[in-house]
């Protein structure tokens, strides 16, 4: 019998297979097609502001991606450069081909079997899963952890046509989505975008401003495995007058503004329509034009997404200097795909309702890689914990962003794709990319899911911090740059403390509450706060609201 | 479950109109024993109010009936506006204490259950609280204000600016990959909050509405001191003899010139001594002549101490002798310059307090306001862009204290409705 069976095989799905396995536990991933194992479905590029810090925690707790996109990277790029080291984002463009390749190999590392078959239903005894029913038979486990990305009943558009399914030439995963609505965790529809891939043999590359690789090869991963790639050049450029002329012209051709897509989208990564119609006055909007791999033509225009006709397509993209003769090879589309109410888990990301279901990824309604793999990385130790009986991991909003990223999910939920940036970590000083490994290493040791390599790099790592040369690394000039105000946010950090001491019970009745609004009581009662500060990072809760809810909270506890 | 309360909630009897006011779970049921049945919700009807146990008929009144949580406290509410004798109050009141599960409300009881049930936020019920204690006219609208949610209002306003200047600089920090230094009208927009922050900070604190003006007499021994603060109190209050150094401590007096709180304050004679009582009482009255917010100086003119605010008076004009220019001649035997005494010590007064209807603020909303602005101003001279985000974060966060809650998320929306973020 399986320990943990994980539906789905993207960024989330592998990681959470290899988190549960380095724990330990006998693990069964179940993929539509075993070549897609570890397919980067949209941009090819790994990290960035926020989410590079993600790649480097998750690096902590021996997590795949950062190892795969440094034996894939073909561009480097250390954002943020001229700022605080807080905000430093490491972001890597890699090879597609490559990154897979690198994922399987890392992947089998850690110990998993493979299962090309199609997950069809839950099988449910007694308030808990006890096994997964698929197209080829029933397979029991203790666990399991549903990584389905955008595939639950997922449609893509290209101007009127529409397609099912989750990705370009897949098919899309409807019973099981028939389940989850069941079930009850079905909440809503979000719809995410791509761009057109471009033949970059057809790109007039000289006329571009090119963005080099950064010259020192630095890595995502503290374990470096020392294989470098050539690196490529990216390139900029910018849409013009004419472009959104262009796009303006065929508004209504836009399953977008025609109301085909009911889906929310995201307020940051808006597809190229959307900017223009938003963003009238603005004459251009820059393109970055990131190749795809070192033996592959196709070139990833990131920055203009869109879900217009083809033809739409082609025309406005050849309004773009550099790009006046440029083919498309596959058009860009927008996914509109089901969601659950992260609201509906707990910090270890399982179902609250149903001991043994974990969830990570899309289906929890974050977008980008480096989110799904944080999550598939909490879901994976966390079911391991559930099928052996082994210590939960739980990830704290102070020194992580995984924290920060679950707390905001599990607490707040999602009205769009949720996406990582520092401005949603207020503990943002010293959340840097440069010391995931102390901020979390005692708990990745405590996890038991590092290979003893890992382990005793990160032991050496906090041993040195006591030592006096701790005081020359480039780690402790970082640190000692913000120490004031690290110093100041640790006195709040208390004074928050006070208030997680105040205790909503788990029974209260938001409703007797007088002076709540409807609205309120039904944020609260779907957010479920444990404590009043929860409560008060609760998006619309008043102050007087709170202070009803701290009365309420205090009444019950005196009686 | 919360008792139900009732109190005579308008000034004491007798008056034309008295309320009284039931307010909890039994509510309804306590005003239906007393007043047979009760209108519909918000609206007012005339009912014969009896007694629960005797059926007596102890008056005819508007009772009005409120249903929570759409009622100013968020319970149920009943209101019986009856005539205002003292006998109908008394007996209405004794009627209540009788019935089963009711009780007297302690004072300020009803605002604390509408701050409990969330009908208002804390920056309201300061100003509540202030509006029931207010005894002057200016302590009234200012209190008014408060309540109002005037504060509430000019708190979100700074908020709204420090969140978008949070937003400018969020987006800068995760968005803005190409290197910049910090934007130079982001400090500006810093500075001139955190001038504005100063400028309210300035002005005087709403404790002092409620506190009242301290106007302090002073002089040397035997001026006449005492015998003047009893003619404007028109009581004896202060002990008056021909002996010097008769006042040994300070004697406050609160009164209530045109509407302005005033704090009447009779001090000990500013000599040398070897007395250790008097010698106390000295020292205290130095102490008192620097709090002063208005001195009224009874003495040679020369020898007054340095005020801001400063009031010379020639006293005992009946003795003769001419006042010297500046100074206001006056004699508590024949009332001689009295008014005109007064009149002076109103407008110097009133100078010191917020003007009618401005808002201000009490020590507990500066002491948070005070906090944002030294954020601000720390903003304002940062060069790392992190430093900015984090001093705005710090400046946000004083705002939230001062109504009570903080959120990422109102950074985020403002974040994204004003700019067009790439990538």
């Amino acid at each position: 019998m399986h320990d943990v069976l994980v539906i789905g095989a993207g960024h989330a799905g592998c990681e959470a297979a290899a988190a549960a396995a380095r724990r330990g536990a006998r693990v069964g991933l179940l993929t539509f097609r075993a070549e897609d194992v570890g397919q980067m479905s949209c941009n090819p590029s790994i990290g960035g502001v926020g989410k590079g810090h993600l790649v480097r925690e998750l690096d902590v707790f021996d997590g795949l991606m950062a190892r795969a996109a440094d034996r894939a990277a073909i561009h480097r790029r250390m954002l943020n450069r001229s700022k605080g080291p807080a905000v430093w984002g490491p972001r890597v463009q890699a090879d597609r081909k490559l990154y897979q390749a690198a994922v399987s190999v890392l992947l089998t590392e850690s110990g998993f079997e493979l299962m090309v078959a199609e997950a069809l239903d839950l099988a449910i005894q007694g308030g808990r899963v006890v096994g997964v029913v698929t197209n080829c038979g029933s397979i029991p486990c203790r666990a399991v952890v549903i990584a389905t990305g955008t595939f639950l009943d997922a449609r893509m558009f290209v101007g009127d046509h529409v397609i099912e399914g989750g990705r370009r030439g897949e098919k899309a995963s409807l019973p099981l989505a028939a389940q989850i609505r069941e079930i009850g965790l079905g909440q809503g529809r979000l719809k995410t975008g791509t761009p057109p891939r471009l033949d970059g043999r057809t790109i007039d590359w000289a006329r571009l401003e090119e963005q080099p690789s950064d010259s020192e090869a630095w890595t995502m991963s503290v374990l470096d495995d020392g294989i470098r790639r050539p690196q490529l050049q990216c390139a900029i450029t910018r849409t013009t007058e004419a472009t959104h002329d262009i796009i303006r012209a065929n508004f209504d051709r836009s399953p977008l503004f025609a109301g085909a897509i009911e889906g929310r989208g995201p307020r940051y990564c808006p597809s190229i329509e959307d900017k223009v119609k938003r963003f009238a006055g603005r004459d251009a909007h820059q393109i970055f034009l990131e190749p795809e791999g070192l033996d592959d033509a196709l070139v990833y225009p990131n920055g203009i997404s869109t879900s217009l006709p083809s033809d739409v397509q082609e025309r406005f993209v050849r309004s773009i200097p550099g790009l006046e003769r440029v083919e498309i090879v596959r058009p860009g589309y927008a996914v509109e795909y089901e969601f659950v109410d992260p609201r509906r888990l707990n910090q270890t990301l399982e179902v609250r309702e149903l001991s043994g279901l974990f969830l990570a990824g899309q289906i929890n309604g974050t977008t980008g890689y480096e989110e799904a793999a944080a999550q598939g990385l909490t879901a994976g130790l966390n079911a391991a914990a559930a099928a052996l009986s082994l210590q939960d991991v739980r990830f704290d909003r102070r020194t992580s962003y995984i924290g920060v990223m679950i707390d905001d999910l599990t607490l707040q939920g999602v009205s769009e794709p949720y996406r990582m940036m520092t401005a949603r970590a207020e503990y943002r000083l010293s959340l840097r990319a440069d010391n995931a490994t102390t901020r979390l290493g005692t708990v990745a040791l405590a996890s038991g899911c590092l290979t003893a390599r890992r382990r005793a790099l990160t032991e050496s790592h906090l041993s040195l911090r006591g030592s006096a040369a701790w005081a020359e690394t480039e780690e402790a000039r970082a640190d000692a740059l913000y120490a004031p105000y690290v110093a100041r946010q640790q006195r709040e950090w208390e004074v928050v403390q006070r208030d997680s001491r105040v205790w909503i019970p788990a029974e209260l009745d938001y409703d007797a509450i007088p002076g709540l609004s409807n609205e309120m009581v039904e944020r609260l009662v779907s957010a479920r706060p444990e404590t009043l500060d929860q409560a008060s990072r609760i998006p619309g809760v008043t102050p007087a609201a709170l202070s009803a809810l701290y009365v309420a909270a205090s009444r019950r506890a005196a009686a | 479950m919360a008792d139900t309360i009732y109190a005579l909630s308008s000034g004491r009897p007798p008056a034309a109109i008295s309320v009284i006011r039931i307010n909890g779970p039994l509510a309804h049921a306590s005003a239906q024993r007393i007043a047979g049945t009760l209108p519909e919700a918000r609206t007012a009807a005339v009912r014969e109010l009896r007694h629960p146990a005797s059926g007596d008929l102890l008056d005819e009144a508007l009772v009005l009936r409120f249903d929570g949580p759409a009622s100013s406290t968020g319970e149920n509410i009943v209101e019986f506006q009856c005539h205002g004798g003292r006998a109908v109050v008394d007996a209405l009141l004794a009627a209540l204490g009788g019935l089963e599960g009711l009780r007297e409300a302690q004072p300020g009881e009803f605002t604390r259950r509408a701050f409990e049930n969330g009908r208002i936020d804390l920056t309201e019920a300061e100003g509540l609280a202030d509006l029931i204690e207010a005894e002057t006219e200016s302590q009234r609208k200012a209190a008014l204000a408060l309540a109002e949610g005037g504060l509430r209002k000019q708190i979100s306003v700074w908020q709204e600016r420090v969140l978008g200047l949070s937003a400018q600089a969020e987006r800068a920090i995760d968005y803005d990959e190409d290197d910049e230094a910090v934007d130079p009208s982001l400090a500006r927009e810093c500075a001139a909050l955190a001038d504005e922050l100063e400028q309210w900070l300035e002005r005087p604190r709403v404790e002092r509405l409620k506190d009242g003006v301290l106007v302090v007499v002073a002089g040397p021994p035997n001026a006449g001191k005492s015998s003047l603060i009893n003619a404007i109190v028109g009581e004896e209050r202060a002990i008056v003899t021909d002996i010097p150094g008769t006042t040994r401590d300070h004697i406050e007096v609160p009164l209530s010139l045109g509407g302005v709180p005033i704090r009447l304050t009779d001090t000990a004679g500013l000599r040398d001594t070897d007395d250790v009582v008097e010698a106390i009482g000295v020292g205290r009255a130095s102490k008192l002549v620097e709090m002063a917010d208005v001195l009224v100086w009874l003495g040679d003119s020369g020898d007054a101490p340095e005020h801001a605010r400063l009031i010379c008076v020639h006293a005992k004009a009946d003795l003769g002798g001419s006042a010297p220019a500046g100074s206001i001649s006056v004699s508590t035997v024949t009332s001689q310059g009295i008014d005109a005494l007064l009149e002076q010590i109103e407008t110097q007064a009133r100078s010191v307090l917020p003007a009618e209807d401005a808002l201000s603020l009490n020590r507990r909303q500066a002491q948070h306001v005070d906090d944002a602005r030294g954020a601000l101003t720390s903003a304002a001279s940062a060069n790392d862009l992190l430093l900015v985000a984090e001093d705005l974060r710090l400046a946000r966060t004083a705002f939230d204290r001062l109504t009570g809650r903080a959120g990422v998320e109102d950074v985020l929306d403002a974040l994204f409705g004003r700019f067009c973020l790439g990538k």
